[in-house]
């Protein structure tokens, strides 16, 4: 299968210490990181595509360390997503297969987690934004937990391009306060409560 | 603090490949943006003292985090620039008194040196505006291969009573830098300019 070319690579951390309630004596963290690869399939139609999900395993592990450690660690991460914007020679097939390499390499970096990684994609030109949906890493219906960080970057994708997201985040959002499942009563270990 | 921050982010654009060509080492930029409260919002204010206060605070905060996530020594940082976006009940005076009077000695204090001007940019508007940093050599303003621009934005930010303001940081200039002018090497370093 084809290599993966790496063009660019952009890490956003946000620290974010209140909406408008009281400054939480911890901010809540976010983070995102984005890979521009050149998409090989862009441009013609190509049945057998799945093959590239594993060129895509030793990327993906890539990014998830060097996320965690721009946020300060695996310790402190709860919640996760993750995103693809494919460039408009591409399908959003393409996209999907991103789904297992962005997935299991998180999983695997943090060193284990249980619930699905919720994820967005789309087919876009350059400066598109996507936002990378986020919920808590062991059990999805942990309401504190449900966001989402905006990405985008001005320059990609290029056409024969595709944009890979994960995204992390350190604590519930910052005045949590809707009620729901929370992150202390996870009980069940199946990935949802 | 005088500010009030609401949220500060950190971004770093990494290029390793142009045109399909290999950049190495790759180059890299940073900037740090912090979201404020704007004292000022909704009503005419003659002195703007506590604005330029807190753009000496912002200008030491945001250096030290834009060159921590390049995760180098400030001494070896090669350009610059900073900008602000004001939200809709603020005005443009407002950016201005926050990045001109004193937000430069603690970035370049920083940074070790920084004979040259900081290129700037400011405007007003809602959420999610986009900002475009002007970057220039921070020894050496004519220095051509560091012309450059960095786009920053936040989707939630500047709100109406807020202030977004930006420092941004590299280790580089473009990635391939080929039209000619002043290169690195030719820096005298002692006008800011050649």
């Amino acid at each position: 299968m084809p290599q993966v070319e790496l063009r660019k690579r952009v890490i956003i951390v946000e620290d974010i210490f209140h909406e408008g309630g009281p400054v939480a004596a911890t901010p809540y963290r976010r983070g995102a990181i984005l890979s521009v690869i050149k998409n090989p399939f862009a441009g013609r139609y190509v049945e057998d595509i799945a093959g590239f999900s594993k060129d895509l395993e030793p990327l993906g592990l890539e990014m998830a360390e060097a996320l965690i450690e721009a946020l300060g660690g695996a310790a402190g991460i709860e919640g996760y997503g993750k995103g693809a914007i494919i460039g408009s020679a591409g399908e959003i097939e393409h996209g999907a297969l991103w789904h297992a390499p962005g997935g299991y390499a998180m999983r695997e970096a943090l060193g284990g987690a249980l619930a699905i990684v919720p994820s967005a994609k789309k087919v876009a030109g350059p400066g598109a934004r996507l936002d990378v949906p986020i919920t808590h890493k062991d059990a999805s219906y942990v309401r504190s937990h449900f966001d989402a960080i905006e990405i985008g970057i001005t320059d990609a994708p290029r056409a024969d391009e595709m944009l890979l997201a994960l995204a992390m985040t350190v604590g519930a959002r910052v005045h949590d306060r809707a009620g729901g499942l929370k992150a202390k009563d996870i009980k069940a270990k199946d990935g949802l409560r | 603090m005088k500010a009030r921050i609401r949220k500060i982010v950190t971004i770093v654009e990494e290029t390793r490949r142009e045109m399909d060509r290999e950049i190495t080492p790759p180059t890299r930029r940073a900037a740090a943006i912090a979201v404020i409260d704007n004292p000022f919002a909704g009503r005419y204010v003659e002195d703007l003292a506590e604005l330029i206060d807190i753009g000496e605070e912002l200008g030491q905060l945001l250096a030290s985090r834009a060159v921590a996530a390049l995760g180098i020594d400030g001494a070896h940082a090669e350009s610059y620039g900073k900008a602000a976006a004001v939200g809709e009940n603020g005005e443009l005076e407002h950016a201005a008194a926050i990045l001109h009077p004193k937000l430069g000695a603690p970035v370049r204090k920083a940074l070790a040196k920084g004979a040259a001007l900081i290129p700037s940019s400011k405007k007003r508007g809602g959420p999610g505006v986009a900002l475009d940093i002007p970057l220039g050599h921070k020894d050496a303003a004519f220095v051509r291969s560091h012309f450059d621009g960095m786009e920053v934005r936040l989707s939630d930010a500047p709100r109406a009573n807020e202030i977004m303001v930006a420092v941004a940081i590299t280790d580089s200039g473009r990635p391939l830098p080929r039209v000619g002018g002043l290169t690195k090497e030719e820096i005298k370093g002692t006008d800011g300019l050649r």
